[in-house]
């Protein structure tokens, strides 16, 4: 008897000590993961310091033109080319992706849905300079068939939805498989049609998940540099229709770094760090929208 | 009455009836062979063993059996004189005649009046009225009606507009029944209806059997033999022969307990005594 509690106690403190170990590990690489993403924001300050410091960041946003060797560094039409290739891109992909995710989750045949899911997830794989050749060589030709130059907001938009297409659906899929079966077994008990399952109880329920799938593929969208690099011309300037050539935040970092000496190469850093802010401002955004989902136990309370 | 009722109807046509049925999963034969006629009106109890095929043989009566992936079904089941296996069927319509109650409570994550008015609606079940007020006035009276038959009213007339996910189990459970009466089905299924309620809970809803009894259908898996005991009018055991299901025995409340003629029924019931 006595024994026996000794070696049940033994076995606990094991147990205790792996437990004990395992903790620590996991917080070791969790703060390590941290350290690092804390040290990349910190080197991009430092290095933007100095441009922050000599011109002011108003500057960013009131020169008129980019023109760094002579002193004149407006971000804005970067700012807003940026912004309207990973708007215009989401918008695009949103509907498509979400259609994608409905059609793999709800409506769709095993037999189909099985080699769709596996398309998605091989678009998602394949590198964004694949990508960008393929619009170089057939997207922009076409358009610019339709429109001189071809290189252009359009084409960075449609490749750009074609990236995050993926990143829209599988997220989306993943939030849709989340909603328990027993919604579905309700409403077929009671002969719901499709169309009130589906936008009565699946979709507001899968709402918090499907608006983080679209804030995080729009982040995706804004950080995307090679493809958009390749297809959108690469002009600094407010674009004043969608078959203007554009200039992204990111294209402009690879396009200069190479070559860019002090403030220069310090506003490049700059525009880095507004990258950054937005980026982190997004899932900030898709972080909370989440959360929110949680806290009201995802109950909808519809008119009364 | 009711008993005297229902088996005056066992000699006639009944209601719903399976013939040969047998329930397969992929390769895995479930229950097969199973024959069973319920009359209209009562209540029909299965019992048995976990894992015989109860809730698999509840689930091809509104042919919820469907929405399994390699599920198959062979048999007939009649329901007032059509076979409801046959693809012509309309399993929209079928549902809608046949209500389901599920073990596990599952009211929509929506507001207890929602969850009531979307069937309604759905179904169009409340006249349209000359003024949108005058629609939700008749849709608020369905509502209380149907709240009150399943003894909930008193409990959350002032929170309908509050979660169904915020109830008790036991409130959930009968707002699910409530749910499904709603639509005015001719028959109920419950499968293990109390399994997640305590025994007050339990009480109330096999009160609320009762009283729906000479209206509506029943046909009631439970673990319970006290249970059953008290509110079937007849019992069906089924039982796992060679790795299948199979009806082994049916008859009345009380022959089954006290004249079963398989020794299976007796073991199990005596066990349910002891
Ligand atoms: N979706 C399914 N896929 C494959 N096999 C299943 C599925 N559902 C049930 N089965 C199998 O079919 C058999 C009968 O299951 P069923 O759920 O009908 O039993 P039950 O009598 O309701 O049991 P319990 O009393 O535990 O609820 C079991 O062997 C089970 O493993
Ligand atoms: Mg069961």
């Amino acid at each position: 008897m006595q024994t026996f509690e000794m070696s049940q106690l033994s076995s606990l403190r094991r147990a205790h000590r792996r437990d004990r170990i395992l903790r620590h590990s996991l917080r070791l690489l969790g703060s390590i993961t941290g350290l690092l993403v804390l040290l990349i924001t910190l080197f991009v300050l430092q290095e933007a310091w100095p441009a922050l410091q000599n011109l002011g960041f108003i500057r960013f946003w009131t020169d008129g033109s980019w023109h760094p060797l002579e002193g004149s560094f407006g971000l804005m039409p970067m700012v807003l080319g940026s912004g309207l290739i990973a708007l215009g891109a989401t918008a695009i992909a949103t509907p498509l992706g979400l259609l994608s995710a409905l059609f793999c989750q709800c409506y769709g045949p095993p037999l189909l849905v099985v080699p769709y899911r596996r398309l998605l997830e091989l678009l998602a794989g394949i590198p964004s300079v694949v990508y960008g050749f393929w619009g170089l060589v057939v997207l922009v030709p076409q358009i610019n068939r339709l429109h001189p130059p071809g290189q252009s907001l359009l084409a960075g938009t449609l490749i750009l939805s074609l990236m995050i297409l993926p990143t829209v659906a599988l997220l989306a899929i993943a939030s849709l498989a989340q909603i328990p079966s027993s919604y579905w077994q309700g409403a077929a008990a009671l002969s719901l049609s499709r169309w009130t399952t589906l936008t009565r109880i699946i979709l507001p329920s899968a709402r918090s998940g499907l608006f983080t799938a679209v804030v995080l593929a729009t982040g995706r969208a804004l950080g995307e540099t090679m493809a958009v690099l390749m297809v959108c011309g690469n002009v600094v300037q407010v674009p004043s229709s969608v078959f203007d050539p554009v200039r992204s935040l990111t294209a402009n970092i690879a396009l200069e770094m190479a070559y860019a000496t002090g403030d220069h190469r310090a506003v490049l850093f700059v525009s880095g760090l507004v990258l950054l802010a937005i980026v982190a401002g997004l899932v900030v955004m898709a972080e909370g929208i989440s959360n929110q989902g949680m806290s009201s136990e995802s109950v909808i309370v519809h008119e009364r | 009455m009711t008993t005297m009722m229902s088996a005056a109807t066992t000699c006639t046509q009944p209601l719903l009836e399976a013939k040969h049925l047998q329930l397969s999963y992929g390769q895995q034969v479930a229950f097969h062979d199973v024959s069973l006629p319920i009359a209209s009106g009562e209540i029909m109890a299965i019992v048995g063993p976990s894992g015989c095929g109860k809730s698999s043989f509840l689930s091809c009566l509104n042919r919820m059996s469907d929405l399994v992936p390699h599920c198959h079904v062979q048999g007939e089941i009649h329901f007032n004189g059509t076979n409801i296996l046959s693809p012509r069927t309309d399993t929209l319509l079928l549902r809608r005649r046949i209500g389901m109650i599920f073990q596990k409570p599952n009211p929509f994550p929506l507001s207890v009046w929602e969850n009531l008015a979307l069937p309604l609606r759905e179904h169009g079940l409340v006249k349209s009225q000359t003024s949108r007020r005058a629609f939700r006035q008749a849709i608020h009276q369905a509502i209380e009606a149907v709240l009150r038959d399943v003894g909930l009213w008193e409990e959350v007339k002032n929170r309908l507009h509050s979660s169904a996910l915020a109830l008790s189990g036991g409130q959930q459970q009968r707002l699910c029944i409530a749910r499904a009466l709603i639509l005015q089905p001719e028959v109920l299924l419950l499968d293990e209806p109390c399994s997640a309620l305590d025994p007050l809970a339990s009480a109330v809803v096999e009160e609320l059997m009762l009283r729906l009894r000479p209206r509506y259908t029943q046909v009631v898996i439970t673990h319970n033999l006290a249970q059953a005991k008290r509110i079937a009018d007849r019992i069906a055991v089924f039982w796992v022969q060679q790795h299948k299901g199979q009806l082994i025995e049916v008859g009345s409340t009380q022959q089954i307990f006290n004249a079963p003629t398989h020794e299976l029924t007796a073991a199990y019931v005596s066990g349910g005594k002891g």
